[in-house]
């Protein structure tokens, strides 16, 4: 019986969590329709019941996270450097970050965008086989970047070159590209930066990078440990440019 | 019953972003580690739980908020509720002064609810060991995303070049980085990537598309695209800034300590 309550405290309290996090978007919907838009709500009734699903799914998410993702990225993160084989690593490394980036439905959505954009901009030919040979080579364009992005990501952890002067140096790699790239492709270069991490890739990445910084002598965890994310994010723009100008 | 077929099919989806995942992580531990890692079995339920967060969580998304942010941004961005300028196919950008602030309000309030940055919060928090509140960081994410994608709005408004507000943002980031203390520079960067997935991206895109189609002169396939790219570079000032006052305030309050002695110990 105490184990049972002890289940639906902690089952009460991600709820109330996760209905905490969604509070701030109830009410902007809320005032915009309301004060700005003044006009009736369409669709109540699924509204209601969409929004007890995310409540519901958050704290599944969130419990899931503590459970599995985050333990188990730590202890394969030790496991690897303490066997110390820096190739398996790597291969890891690249493997976690191009098979979790490729399948990403955000980047598959982004990459046909691109596409018609380039058709548009006269880049490729208007018809089917030309587009989706194009969307094909960007989404493994960037799953590419991101599989490169992790591994020097990791082998900065091992180094311990400090982050700032990596992404920098990624900054400039940017700015120079930007100049030489055609313009049709800037704006989808920058934002497939953002579009590349997903939810599940984020946990495992951090717990990544955290466990790697942990285990290893010399590393601090939040100094070395996080910045994965950041590499990741990065490499992409830079990518996607250079796949314009080449393509 | 729609509902259901609705459940099964998102959640088959889900089972299908995570299985490749899933495939590395077994191969890599079946044939490189070759050692079952701790509590294999709530690892498993860990996995089920997110997968099945994953899902009710899509779906959830896809019944509110999805059709709603849609709706929104276009009912904000139609002519005939701007008025003005915009009703005679000009574009004052003062008559957007409400599409900005719903822009900061939903790019904030989505930030909040994103399971991304809830998971980098709660690591940041336990390995700083409680120096760095979860709360405190998505907060600070929160506001960068408001600005972010409000100065994004006003962008795609006044049809500016996105590659200059990158660029400064990126000499902003650099000049903040040399104040910052090296502590949170890289959870800040990281901070940009974690901002921008499941619930931002697609409303921010409904309204970057929105904006775009129904201002006179924009395209939405050139000037629809470009507000991802200001959601994710926004917080990494944000985070600094925020770590450029705590810093500040600090050493204040220590050189007031110091003077308080001094008076009270002549």
């Amino acid at each position: 019986m105490g184990e049972f309550l002890k289940i639906a405290k902690g089952l009460a309290r991600l709820l109330m969590d996760a209905a905490r996090d969604l509070l701030p978007i109830v009410v902007v919907i809320a005032f915009f329709q309301a004060v700005v838009i003044r006009e009736p709500f369409p669709n109540l009734t699924d509204t209601l019941i969409g929004t007890a699903f995310v409540i519901v799914g958050l704290a599944f998410f969130v419990r899931g996270l503590e459970m599995g993702l985050f333990p188990l990225g730590e202890a394969m993160a030790q496991a690897f450097a303490k066997k110390g084989s820096v190739l398996w690593l790597m291969g890891f490394a690249f493997a976690l970050g191009f098979g979790t980036t490729v399948a990403e439905p955000a980047l598959i959505a982004v990459a046909a965008e691109a596409a018609s954009t380039a058709a548009e901009g006269g880049l490729i030919g208007h018809d089917e086989a030309s587009l989706d040979d194009y969307a094909y080579g960007l989404r493994m364009t960037v799953a590419l970047s991101v599989g490169i992005a992790i591994v020097i990501g990791v082998v900065r952890i091992i180094k311990g070159w400090p982050i700032q002067w990596v992404i920098i140096g990624g900054y400039l790699c940017i700015v120079v590209l930007t100049f030489f790239a055609p313009p049709e492709i800037v704006g989808i270069a920058y934002d497939s930066g953002g579009v590349t991490t997903s939810t599940i890739t984020v946990p495992l990445v951090t717990a990544l990078g955290v466990g790697l910084a942990t285990s290893i002598r010399g590393r601090n965890p939040m100094t070395d440990g996080f910045g994965l994310i950041a590499l990741a994010s990065l490499t992409p723009m830079m990518f996607v440019m250079v796949y314009g100008m080449v393509y | 019953m729609e509902l259901i077929h609705h459940i099964l099919n998102t959640g088959w989806v889900t089972l299908f972003d995570v299985v490749p995942i899933a495939a590395i992580l077994v191969f890599f531990q079946a044939v490189v580690i070759r050692r079952v890692p701790p509590n294999p079995k709530r690892i498993a339920v860990g996995f089920l739980y997110v997968l099945v967060g994953l899902t009710l969580f899509l779906v959830g998304l896809e019944m509110a908020l999805f059709p709603v942010g849609e709706t929104m941004a276009r009912q904000l961005t139609d002519p005939q509720f701007l008025g003005g300028d915009a009703l005679l196919g000009r574009v004052n950008w003062l008559d957007y002064l409400w599409v900005y602030a719903f822009a900061a309000a939903i790019g904030f309030a989505t930030t909040a609810a994103e399971p991304s940055l809830i998971a980098v919060a709660l690591k940041a928090e336990q390995i700083s060991g409680g120096a760095i509140k979860a709360n405190g960081l998505r907060f600070a994410v929160a506001i960068g995303v408001a600005v972010g994608v409000s100065l994004g709005a006003y962008r795609i408004v006044s049809g500016t070049p996105l590659h200059w507000y990158i660029i400064a943002g990126y000499v902003v980031v650099m000049v903040q980085t040399i104040w910052a203390s090296k502590f949170i520079v890289a959870l800040a960067y990281d901070s940009g990537g974690v901002t921008t997935s499941t619930v931002t991206v697609p409303v921010v895109t409904a309204l970057g598309l929105g904006l775009a189609s129904t201002i006179p002169g924009r395209s939405p396939l050139l000037d629809g695209f470009g507000l991802i790219a200001f959601a994710s570079l926004f917080p990494i000032m944000a985070v600094l800034a925020y770590a450029n006052l705590a810093a500040w305030l600090q050493r204040r309050r220590h050189v007031r300590d110091q003077n308080g002695q001094e008076e009270t110990n002549p």
